[in-house]
């Protein structure tokens, strides 16, 4: 994305419930305008990107609907702008949730299995490679990951063989979370900031 | 094999995937589920909720395993569950049967009148309740994952979390200002470790998640515990106690989402039906916050 006006970016960061203030604290450390949203008013202002981060992803998609974002962020989604899901954020593009309804916007075709690796006691941290990225940190906490992926869409990273970043137009969905290790890498990619 | 260091660092961040979220007291699996419909972020599962443990009195202990496995069955969001102070065996159990978080409670009767639980044994994370920073530090040296306020549970009445949430925030903003050779002093009068008042000096806030519990019962005293600093909030007593639960607890998640925004917290606390009723902190007897110090 070239960003010929200089004005920094504006990225926009879901701050419903969850670890928001992680991403917002790196995106500012890249010089980043980043803005929380909290509510349809939040909205107005026009976005360069968007970040949904990790926390709960039934109560962040109950608060999207029921305070008046759900539209004008689907809407944000669909025009094709950059945007990083984390673990519930990845849960909220999926177009399918396993032994449930779809949760979220479902603007990216791929299947998730929520707490695909159980209870906390199944949280983990690892390195592993994420392409184009190489040997990355990642955090996994009761996190989901990718069961199925459709066309067009492009795995990035596998864990144990299990799929847990993919890529689909300019949207990008992590099982893991970035904003908790060391590194910006993630937001240079996805906002090539 | 997860390294204790490692591990530990994964607890503290499934804390903060819970911030700016609203944990709901449960007793069955259906009142789980109407909380997580509500938009609760986890439940803390437990047989009686604080107001009825003050009112039946007598000797209170952890939960029947069955009915936790009941309300963990029921639900996709962490759940909760509490051991007494000082009772390392009941977290022992909590640990075998994968609970998410155990809170090393208050609200339960202690174990122990001396010691609390070497946090540092478990796999799994605890929250512990403190009533300043001396205690916040000593609970994370033990190894707690996550703090709150301790309030002063199944009483309605906000007063203690107040003091506790603005005790807590002074004694920070005290060590940020005090030079450094100034901390050595400070470390032993609070009784902690050095590093931890260095880490409260250097950083401004703990280096744990920390969260408001304790006689929270409106939507309003939710978002005025969210403006004094908590990062979310515990409710106990005060949703399933109250006239309309489902009504109340989606309001109340409502209000922490948005807790600056006086015009959306006025419409949620319209018809709202009978909140809990409160007992004023000088009407009780038993002061569950001077559990464990």
């Amino acid at each position: 994305m070239t960003n010929p006006s200089k004005r920094p970016m504006r990225i926009g960061v879901l701050a419903l419930q969850g670890a928001f203030i992680e991403h917002m604290d790196r995106l500012h450390s890249l010089k980043a305008d980043a803005i929380e949203l909290r509510c349809a008013a939040d909205l107005s202002a026009p976005l360069d990107g968007l970040v949904l981060p990790g926390g709960e992803s039934s109560v962040q998609m109950k608060l999207l609907r029921e305070l008046g974002m759900y539209d004008g962020l689907k809407a944000f989604i669909d025009s094709g702008k950059p945007v990083l899901g984390t673990c519930a954020g990845l849960i909220l593009l999926a177009s399918s949730v396993e032994g449930q309804s779809a949760l979220g916007f479902g603007t990216m075709p791929v299947t998730v299995r929520r707490n695909a690796y159980g209870r906390q006691l199944g949280s983990f941290h690892t390195c592993a490679p994420f392409q184009g990225v190489g040997d990355v940190p990642m955090t996994f906490i009761r996190a989901p990951y990718v069961t199925e992926v459709g066309s067009d869409v492009e795995v990035l990273s596998k864990v144990d063989g299990n799929i847990v970043a993919v890529k689909y137009g300019n949207q990008y969905g992590l099982s893991f979370h970035p904003e908790l290790d060391e590194g910006t890498w993630v937001y240079k990619l996805v906002f090539n900031l | 094999m997860t390294s204790k260091s490692e591990r530990y660092e994964l607890n503290k961040n499934l804390a903060q995937m819970l911030k700016g979220g609203v944990i709901m007291d449960v007793t069955t699996p259906e009142q789980a589920v109407i909380a997580q419909e509500a938009g609760a972020c986890a439940v803390m599962a437990l047989e009686r909720i604080p107001a009825d443990i003050r009112a039946a009195g007598g000797v209170s202990r952890m939960s029947d395993p069955k009915m936790i496995k009941g309300i963990q069955k029921a639900v996709t969001i962490p759940v909760m569950a509490k051991c007494r102070i000082g009772h390392f065996v009941e977290a022992q159990i909590l640990e075998a049967i994968e609970i998410d978080y155990i809170d090393e409670s208050e609200v339960l009767s202690p174990a122990d009148d001396v010691y609390h639980i070497n946090k540092w044994d478990f796999k799994v994370p605890f929250v512990c309740g403190s009533r300043d920073l001396g205690e916040a530090l000593r609970r994370i040296n033990e190894g707690a994952s996550m703090i709150r306020t301790k309030g002063e549970p199944g009483t309605g009445d906000v007063v203690q979390a107040v003091r506790h949430m603005r005790m807590m925030n002074a004694e920070i903003r005290r060590l940020v200002s005090m030079r450094e050779d100034e901390l050595f002093e400070a470390a032993k009068v609070l009784q902690v470790p050095f590093e931890l008042v260095k880490y409260v000096h250097e950083n401004g806030k703990l280096p744990v998640v920390n969260f408001a519990a304790g006689g929270v019962a409106t939507p309003a005293d939710a978002a005025l515990m969210m403006q004094l600093g908590a990062e979310g909030v515990f409710v106990g007593s005060g949703i399933f106690k109250s006239g309309n639960p489902q009504k109340r607890a989606n309001a109340i998640v409502k209000a922490v989402t948005n807790y600056k925004d006086a015009s959306l917290i006025a419409q949620l606390s319209e018809d709202l039906g009978e909140a809990m009723v409160g007992i004023n902190e000088n009407e009780i007897s038993l002061l569950m916050a001077e559990r464990g110090k």
